[in-house]
């Protein structure tokens, strides 16, 4: 006999196995879920969720598809959280300082209480990458930033009203177009590929009979 | 630690095992060895599981059991009830699907001044691209060539794949890599501006790219990003459940339904892409999947039924290592990059088995030998599993190279006490890709007149079988040729009168075969909730 524990499902009670995870404790209730569920693994931040359990204060935010249900869990779902997103042209902006103090100048508004971090589902240091972006420091604001999956849980606890996930996600692109270092050799062998320069070795392998084809392929080397 | 002892036992052979076995490199089976492999032990040669198709474009030719029902089931629309005199949206390119084919798609309509909708039934970036975690490929480096790229696939595949789709797939790749960049992916890279490259199961050259173990994440919301800051019109919770030919029989548009309200709406379109991904969710032969929730086949129904042909729908690919413990995560994508980066495959016993970088079809098939007729595997509470050795990857590179290589991996068992670092996972075939799917010519368009596809609803591109990294690489690749072709097809198009004759005609053909599956397709989602209740 399976273990069942009691969890409160936007607070009415049902019993599910103590072996679920959120996500499968409200299918196990009966729901069809349309908002709330994306990729089921932890990536697409589509089951933000906050919860207590009954008689701890404390507030607890998580995804639901990666996070066991606990006895007397109390659950409420935050499938869509309202975050601002700044549209810029990412050809005309460049990585200064300025820029995310016209496009996100909420973040000087930070009162440093750290809710955010607190609530991250993914644990990261949210206000620490904040600071980072405040201070134009956008190669460590995408590092420390990286794991996150846009959920808004920690826009939903910040009292300055900070949407600290498109935040990351400027500093994240400016890093990735500005600042990453150039790779030489990717952009030298778009050049070649334009010039035509592997186009006749692709034809001449192409045209190549089934039988060679497949001796090519089981002696080809392989990089050590 | 392991809280059940049979699994703590064999962990610890698996440790004592370590040293001698990271010095190990497996040979790689000959040509022969994988045929006879795949005959006997991958699940796509087991007939009892699949069905020949009795009507349609494909008509008898075989097809997973669950597809079957769903390409012959009937239209959740009766025609006859649909106004389509006064479309609710009209456009010139309509994107069906908001996943990596569909943004990047968008992007490249509107890049050519196409007027362009997307319509994604669930969030815009909720789809597979999001859960791509290894990498995506592109022969950028000194030593590598598109045509050493085109032998890897084309061999990968099975020799089936459709020559001028794979090169163009491998010809692209590298400025697909280079417009990622252009739009702010960050990539792996040394601080020279070297890309930091990797081999993929099946890649004679180092040419996976990654950007940690989140690549796809990593670019799918740098593709919806740079969606929305274009202002490209996104219509989300809304699914296309039919598609609209015109009088011509060529695609203008699809039946919208939104999926909180059920309220239908129509939109016209001059070009169609249909992006609507894979189908893991239909659980082919029982399988767990590493898919989206959404990955339930839809665009394959659609098309079919507007008389677009399939190439290949009966294969599929198992990926070699989904987790099969804990229960919480069972069947979720443990990334090929794990055992790119080092670690390798060890059965009960401490053996490593096999070389940890064959393809995906042929690990696969291993370890279902492994842990069927070898019994080798590991009890677990749910079958049997082996083991995917992660301890290895710091014995081999050093402390710390999987929390800066993997750490999407290290966050997912550890949120479930298992510390990568220090214990090795287990692991079982779950179901990932669709290698098939609608057939496509080098334009991007299906058998049918404006309708083009990309990415994972394409089949033909990589055969009868995908290596790692060229599924991220074929949704940017024709993601982004479909948008431009279909924009380019749009300037030349006016739309004659709008029709849903072809549904009709198709419920006919199902009746004159007298088939009858019991489904409405699309399946749209699939059915988890305990009581059964299809949506």
């Amino acid at each position: 006999m399976e273990q069942m524990v009691n969890v409160y499902l936007y607070g009415k009670r049902y019993s599910v196995p103590a072996s679920a995870t959120i996500m499968e404790a409200m299918e196990y209730a009966g729901y069809t879920l349309v908002r709330g569920c994306g990729c089921r693994n932890g990536f697409c931040g589509a089951c933000a969720t906050l919860y207590r359990i009954a008689g701890n204060r404390e507030l607890h935010a998580c995804l639901a598809c990666s996070t066991k249900v606990e006895d007397n869990m109390y659950v409420a779902t935050l499938p869509f959280f309202p975050l601002v997103k700044a549209v810029y042209d990412m050809e005309k902006i460049k990585p200064s300082q300025q820029i995310m103090m016209q496009l996100y100048p909420e973040i000087y508004a930070c009162v440093g209480c750290n809710a955010c971090t607190k609530a991250c589902t993914q644990s990261l240091n949210v206000m620490q990458y904040i600071a980072y972006a405040q201070r134009g420091e956008y190669e460590k604001c995408a590092e420390e930033s990286f794991d996150c999956v846009m959920c808004g849980v920690c826009s939903s606890r910040c009292p300055a009203g900070i949407s600290h996930p498109q935040v990351a996600m400027l500093a994240r692109r400016l890093n990735g177009k500005y600042l990453a270092p150039i790779c030489k050799h990717l952009d030298e062998r778009v050049e070649e590929i334009k010039e035509g320069k592997y186009e006749e070795l692709l034809k001449e392998l192409m045209a190549q009979s089934p039988e060679e084809l497949r001796r090519l392929y089981n002696t080809r080397e392989i990089e050590a | 630690m392991y809280s059940d002892p049979n699994m703590e036992a064999s962990a610890r052979l698996v440790a004592a095992a370590r040293e001698e076995n990271a010095k190990r490199n497996p040979p790689r089976m000959t040509a022969e060895e994988k045929e006879q492999l795949l005959k006997t032990y991958h699940p796509d040669y087991r007939e009892e599981e699949f069905e020949f198709l009795q009507a349609g474009p494909n008509k008898g030719e075989k097809v997973p059991k669950e597809l079957a029902a769903l390409l012959q089931g009937r239209s959740r629309i009766d025609p006859k009830d649909i106004d389509l005199s006064q479309p609710d949206y009209d456009t010139d390119v309509l994107v069906i699907g908001g996943g990596g084919a569909g943004a990047s798609a968008a992007i490249e309509a509107d890049q050519a001044g196409a007027k362009v909708l997307v319509v994604t039934k669930l969030r815009m970036g909720d789809a597979n691209t999001m859960m791509a975690e290894g990498g995506i490929q592109a022969a950028d480096k000194p030593n590598d060539s598109p045509a050493q790229h085109f032998l890897d696939a084309y061999g990968g595949g099975h020799f089936a794949a459709q020559k001028d789709l794979l090169a163009k797939l491998v010809t692209d790749a590298p400025e697909a890599i280079q417009w990622l960049s252009s739009l702010g992916v960050e990539f792996d890279k040394a601080p020279d501006g070297t890309m930091i490259t990797t081999h993929g199961g099946g890649t004679s050259r180092k040419r996976m790219h990654a950007a940690k173990d989140y690549s796809g994440a990593e670019i799918m919301r740098t593709l919806r990003d740079e969606v929305i800051n274009r202002g490209i019109t996104v219509v989300d919770f809304t699914a296309a459940i039919e598609l609209i030919l015109d009088d011509q029989g060529r695609c203008a548009g699809a039946v919208l339904m939104n999926m909180e309200t059920r309220e239908l709406k129509i939109a016209r379109a001059k070009t169609v892409i249909l992006a609507t991904g894979g189908a893991g969710r239909l659980h082919y032969q029982g399988f767990p999947t590493s898919n989206h929730y959404g990955a339930t086949a839809d665009g394959l129904v659609l098309g079919y039924r507007a008389g677009a042909k399939l190439l290949y729908p009966d294969t599929l690919q198992y990926h070699p290592t989904g987790a099969a413990f804990p229960a919480q995560i069972f069947g979720a994508l443990v990334t090929e990059k794990v055992r790119s980066v080092g670690a390798m495959l060890i059965n009960a016993k401490g053996e490593a088995f096999m070389n940890p970088l064959e393809t995906r079809d042929v690990s696969a098939a291993a370890i279902i030998r492994e842990c069927s007729d070898r019994g080798n595997g590991v009890k677990t509470p749910a079958g049997y599993a082996v083991w995917l050795d992660t301890p290895m990857i710091e014995l081999k590179h050093g402390e710390g190279t999987i929390e800066k290589r993997i750490p999407a991996m290290m966050r997912m068992f550890g949120k479930y006490g298992i510390d990568i670092r220090k214990e090795p996972i287990l692991v079982y075939p779950t179901l990932h890709y669709q290698n098939g799917g609608l057939k496509i010519t080098v334009d991007g368009q299906s058998t049918v007149e404006n309708l083009f596809v990309a990415g994972e609803a394409v089949g033909g591109i990589h055969g009868r079988n995908r290596l790692m990294g060229n599924s991220l690489l074929d949704i940017i690749v024709f993601g982004r040729n479909a948008g431009q072709q279909a924009a380019a097809k749009a300037k030349d198009v006016t739309c004659g009168a709008l029709s849903l004759e072809h549904v009709n005609k198709f419920h006919h053909m199902l009746e004159e075969a007298a088939v009858d599956t019991g489904k409405v397709s699309p399946r749209l989602l699939p059915t988890y909730n305990s009581l059964g209740k299809e949506f």
